[in-house]
Formats: C-alpha cells, sequence, structure tokens
C-alpha cells in the first residue's frame, strides 16, 4: 500500500527527491538528470511495473520553467501509483532523458510528447513525430499555438499542385456547436461561446 | 414497287429482338446499376457503412454491394469519417488509383465540412482534395442516408453524359 509510511521511506531512501503537492497519489519532483536512474530503481527495487501514462505540460511562455515532463507508474505490488514530475530546464529546447528503455510503453508517448511540445527525448530510440506528418513546423499544443492551426502547405506537394489545397486554420467560429456572442443561446444543444483566439482576434487572458 | 410506311416499320419475327435507343441511356443504365463502391473508412461513420451493407439494411437491394477495397476495382469512394491533413494524402491518391469514370460520396458531417473538428489537424471538408458527387448530414449518418444518398447518385449517374464525365475536373474548393 501506498501510504505516508512508504512515500517517507522512499523520500529517505532517494534523498534527490522532493514532494509535490497532490490531491490524490503519492507524486515527486525528480530533475532530468536523475530520472532514468529513479525510474530504473521505482521498477527494479519498488515494484512499480507499469508505465501508465508520459505526457508534457506546458505551463506558458512567461514561465520560469516552462515545460516539464509528467510520468504516472501503477505498482501491481502495492495496487497503487506514484506520480514523477520532471522539469526541463532549457525552455528554448526542452531537453528530458528518454526512459523508453527501462519501460518500452513509453516510446510512443515520448514520440507524442516530442510531437506536441518538442521536447527532445534523449537516448530515444526512434524520436519522430507520431501524429502529425514528419515536416510539419510547429508543435501544435504549446501555448502559443492556436487551435485554430496555422497555414501550412500540405504534406504531399504533387496533391497540392493539383488540388490547390492547403492546410488552413479552422477557427471555431462559424463552426457547429459555438453560439455567436449574441442573441438566444439554445438549450436543447451542446453549445459554447467563441472564446477561440488566432492570428487576427487577441488571445483572452 | 410501291412502299408502304409501315413496312418501315421494325419487325421482330424477321430481324430479332432490338432495342433502340440512345447509347447515354444504356451505358448510364448499366453504370448506375453495378456500382462499386470503395469504403474509404475513417472514423465512426464506417461503422454505420458497414451496418447498410450488412443484413438489416442490405444495400444490394439497390445494385451496389460489392465493396471493393482496392481502388482498380472500384468506381465510387465512400469517405466515411474524419479526413486529417496527414490522411488527405492518402484519400487522394486513393482517388487517383481509381478508374475513370469515378463518383464520391462525402458521407457525415466531417468528410463534407471537417464536421466538430475545428482544428489544426483536420481538413474542412474532403471536397478540397476530391470533386464530391453527393454529401450526406448526420454525425454519423444512419444506414437510410447513406441508401437514400447512394440512390441519388444512381440518379446523377442516370442524367450525365457517359462520355464526358470520363474526364473529371477537380473543382476549385470556395474559400
Amino acid at each position: 500500500m501506498i501510504d505516508d509510511e512508504f512515500s517517507s521511506e522512499l523520500m529517505r531512501k532517494y534523498s534527490f527527491l522532493s514532494k509535490r503537492v497532490s490531491v490524490d497519489w503519492l507524486t515527486v519532483e525528480c530533475s532530468p538528470k536523475n530520472l532514468v536512474d529513479l525510474l530504473q530503481s521505482l521498477r527494479d527495487q519498488e515494484g512499480f511495473d507499469i508505465l501508465i501514462d508520459l505526457t508534457a505540460v506546458d505551463h506558458g511562455e512567461d514561465c520560469e520553467s516552462r515545460f516539464s515532463t509528467v510520468i504516472h507508474l501503477y505498482s501491481l505490488v502495492h495496487r497503487g501509483y506514484i506520480r514523477v514530475h520532471s522539469v526541463c530546464s532549457d525552455n528554448d529546447n526542452p531537453i528530458m532523458p528518454s526512459c523508453a528503455e527501462i519501460y518500452p510503453a513509453a516510446n510512443w508517448h515520448e514520440r507524442e510528447a516530442y510531437d506536441m511540445f518538442g521536447i527532445k527525448f534523449t537516448d530515444h530510440p526512434n524520436l519522430k513525430r507520431i501524429l502529425m506528418w514528419d515536416d510539419y513546423p510547429y508543435f501544435p499544443l504549446r501555448k502559443e499555438f492556436p487551435l485554430a492551426g496555422i497555414d501550412t502547405p500540405l504534406p504531399a506537394a504533387d496533391v497540392a499542385e493539383v488540388t490547390d489545397a492547403s492546410v488552413e486554420p479552422a477557427p471555431m467560429m462559424g463552426g457547429p456547436f459555438v453560439s455567436g456572442a449574441s442573441g438566444p443561446m439554445s438549450d436543447s444543444e451542446p453549445r459554447a461561446k467563441d472564446e477561440s483566439w488566432t492570428e487576427e482576434m487577441e488571445k483572452g487572458s | 414497287m410501291e412502299i408502304k410506311s409501315d413496312q418501315f416499320a421494325y419487325n421482330g419475327k424477321v430481324e430479332g429482338d432490338v432495342i433502340v435507343t440512345r447509347s447515354d441511356a444504356v451505358i448510364n443504365w448499366i453504370r448506375k446499376h453495378s456500382v462499386w463502391p470503395m469504403p474509404m473508412g475513417l472514423a465512426c461513420c464506417a461503422i454505420e457503412l458497414m451496418a447498410s451493407a450488412a443484413s438489416r439494411y442490405d444495400i444490394s437491394r439497390f445494385g451496389m454491394e460489392v465493396m471493393r477495397f482496392s481502388p482498380r476495382q472500384s468506381d465510387c469512394m465512400i469517405v466515411a469519417g474524419t479526413v486529417t491533413y496527414k490522411m488527405a494524402e492518402v484519400v487522394r491518391r486513393i482517388y487517383d488509383q481509381m478508374g475513370d469514370p469515378k463518383w464520391v460520396v462525402a458521407m457525415g458531417a466531417c468528410a463534407s465540412t471537417g464536421g466538430m473538428y475545428r482544428s489544426y489537424a483536420v481538413m474542412q471538408g474532403v471536397d478540397n482534395i476530391v470533386p464530391v458527387d453527393v454529401y450526406v448530414s448526420g454525425c454519423p449518418p444512419r444506414p437510410e442516408a447513406l441508401l437514400d444518398a447512394m440512390m441519388k447518385l444512381q440518379d446523377k449517374i442516370g442524367k450525365e453524359s457517359s462520355v464526358s464525365n470520363l474526364s473529371k475536373k477537380q473543382p476549385v474548393a470556395s474559400a
């Protein structure tokens, strides 16, 4: 069981860890340079045998440390989770050590985090985009990227030449399930006020 | 010898069973009753597409049940689902591989307009890359709606010029 006793024992064993505030499971803060060693021991010594999730967070352009990764591990021994949070040191060129060697399940998760946030996972066996096409120039889940998208050429140049199509921004305004700024709103259908932002429309606070 | 006007009339006993008609009417009649759809199933619409081919809705009642997964054996692409920009290239290449004459059905909101996916990754309507003949509304459309669309496509095939549709121009998508 993962209780206070377990967590204080863990913090004593791995002195480089610090505890983070969490409403549910034990959450620890680990620096990138200790991350691989920590995960190795969590898997082999502490019984955290399943990688549940690996994802990244963009805390905002103005934040001191902008990008971080979050790893969720589950233990079939303790029947509980641990959450490992690591902050990328460089805001412009975020780097994180890969843990695909330890947990093979992390392979695609890290590719996704790279695809969406541009975090480079060092020593990853195959770090390329997983969702967007290979030469897509942006990282769509970064805070400065508008949901509507940015004008980009189509992935296939020959198709673009024949069809005259390109990747165009699709703002929420004018789309379905979006109400105008004024007028009556329907109660019977899903609806949302349009708060999307694009190149033309300022980003709200 | 005096020739009576009724002697020019067709004599079935002498000349056999011959029907006189326009070539368009015959060719289109043949085409529209043997539509071979290419199921371009990309999302949940594909499930409804499968349902319309199964026993309860039975698309074969209308002469277009021969779903072929090879574009070279089919002449009607049913785009059933969300077309992402990454997939758009594939859709176009498969369309290019289909033999002429060919038709496209945009099934459901996503294929027609992008649907609820107003985002950076989703093409806002497959008509940006292929010429669409019939759009089907719904998210996803019921099998009846697809059957109706396919019957509308049959009507459309019946009214086309059977030669001029051998080379289709790519319509310029409205901005």
